[in-house]
């Protein structure tokens, strides 16, 4: 363990945190919407100096055989080189694969996005929505971010037109029908105390983390441990925190 | 009380089968059948790592990887990792380390591959239960086994080890893995929809039913180390 390690984890048995935060505090929020003009929706948010921009594209295509009266949704999550000097160029590596299966999780379960509205042709053809997250810079707590910008990136989007086979991006008329606003909060273990929204450096000392997807109706709809093991009471208090913070975040987005 | 597909109560699990041993070359191995998924776990190791530029100066190195075999499931599916399998291999690592001493032997790894080679449902669970078991009939020194099910809610009824179109009637799926001695859960995953309240009990179930899978694990160490 390096020293930094040691300092954040010493802080945190003391529930302090290195940038004078407290335990429930989060960084300064920022969200701009519409930043990608070619893209159907996108967002820009930033948690302090974590960036993240999502990217909502839609395309058509064949169903899945098992729904094909619904639309099909993707996330894909980018961990570019340019936003840490940990991230490499190659294919997607585990932690990105894990941070797009997370959000991917909070926004299917909560059926967010109304797939059935979706479908132009049964068995045939429905409508295919593609949400890219590109990491700009990473300074920690990387799942919520990204979920919060899906989430406001697919309540700003509009649907193209579909005529004569093919797809006119040039005149959106419809919104994408999108319904709730599911809120991914993360919580993280430090020296056996709870935080929210922890930059890198707690990370990298943190000993286990909890994302967990929260509907309107205050409903879990995902749930993801990562790192070290955790008591059944403690993952109570984890889930009573969440909630807690869900509420705060879901009143940012529109 | 809700009957179940296959007949069982809420809080039964489908027949288990545990067989520690099954694999001449490795170090330890385990077969894991719940029903009819079956998965098989190898465990190599503790040994050299290569390549050495992943070698952690002062620790052992966990390596998971899960996979499901191409004629394990209905649809044949595509040999090879895939978004859903290098997740699964990421949260059975996390699930497994909290239950070993890793900073004894630096520069090391332990391997532990595990191939579904039938699937009706707990894949990742019974890949679990199966490593753990290996992990164990390799030797190397364990806090304490780790077991693991999911256990999920169908209607108002808690309901324990998910079988066949259970998986998809439900409203939550919440997978664990859980260390009996210590009361540590070390695999926490969920995707449906349940109110925070509610959580509990599935959670109870879950632990509990983990709680009978020890003690099978535990029996069939037994039988192949006790003569």
């Amino acid at each position: 363990m390096n020293i930094q390690e040691q300092f954040i984890k010493d802080l945190a048995s003391k529930g302090n945190r290195n940038d004078g935060r407290k335990e429930k505090d989060y960084r300064e929020i920022i969200i701009e919407k519409d930043v990608i003009p070619k893209a159907e929706g996108s967002a820009r948010v930033k948690f302090g100096d974590s960036e993240v921009i999502v990217g909502v594209k839609m395309g058509v295509g064949a169903p899945f055989g098992d729904k094909p009266d619904s639309g099909v949704m993707m996330i894909g999550a980018e961990l570019s080189p340019i936003a840490s000097p940990d991230f490499e160029t190659g294919p997607p590596r585990e932690d990105s694969i894990e941070l797009a299966r997370v959000v991917d999780r909070g926004i299917r379960e909560s059926k967010m996005i109304d797939l059935e509205k979706l479908c132009i042709e049964k068995g045939e053809k429905v409508w295919m929505v593609f949400i890219d997250i590109q990491i700009i810079n990473h300074d920690g707590n990387l799942i919520d971010v990204a979920a919060l910008a899906a989430v406001t990136a697919l309540h700003n989007s509009k649907m193209p037109t579909y005529e004569k086979d093919v797809v006119n991006y040039e005149k959106k008329t419809k919104k994408l029908p999108v319904r709730f606003k599911p809120i991914t909060i993360t919580v993280a273990k430090i020296s056996g105390k709870f935080f929210v929204d922890t930059t890198l450096e707690e990370e990298n000392a943190m000993d286990s983390r909890v994302s967990v997807a929260i509907k309107d109706d205050g409903n879990i709809c995902a749930v993801q441990k990562g790192g070290d093991s955790l008591t059944e009471s403690e993952i109570h208090q984890i889930f009573d925190l969440a909630s807690e913070k869900a509420k705060e975040l879901r009143k940012l987005i529109n | 009380m809700v009957k179940r597909e296959d007949g069982r109560k809420p809080d039964e699990m489908r027949p288990i089968e545990i067989k520690a041993g099954v694999i001449k070359n490795a170090d330890g191995s385990a077969m894991v059948k719940f029903g009819k998924t079956i998965a098989i776990a190898a465990v190599y190791g503790p040994r050299a790592m290569h390549p050495r530029r992943m070698q952690e100066p002062d620790r052992t190195v966990l390596r998971c990887r899960y996979s499901m075999v191409p004629f394990s499931t209905t649809d044949r599916c595509r040999p090879g990792p895939s978004r859903r399998s290098t997740e699964i291999s990421k949260v059975t690592r996390e699930a497994l380390e909290p239950a070993l001493f890793l900073d004894e032997i630096p520069k090391t790894v332990i391997d532990v591959f595990i191939d579904v080679i039938a699937a009706d449902a707990g894949t990742r669970t019974t890949g679990i239960n199966a490593a753990s078991v290996a992990l164990a009939d390799a030797g190397i020194p364990m806090r304490d086994l780790v077991a693991s099910v999911a256990a999920g809610k169908i209607g108002k009824e808690v309901m324990v080890d998910l079988a066949g179109k259970e998986e998809e009637e439900t409203s939550c799926d919440v997978p664990i893995a859980y260390m009996p001695r210590s009361k540590q859960v070390t695999l926490l995953q969920m995707d449906g929809d349940i109110p925070v309240k509610d959580f509990n009990d599935v959670l109870k179930m879950a632990t509990k039913s983990c709680e009978q899978i020890y003690k099978k694990q535990k029996e069939a160490l037994g039988e192949r180390w006790i003569k």
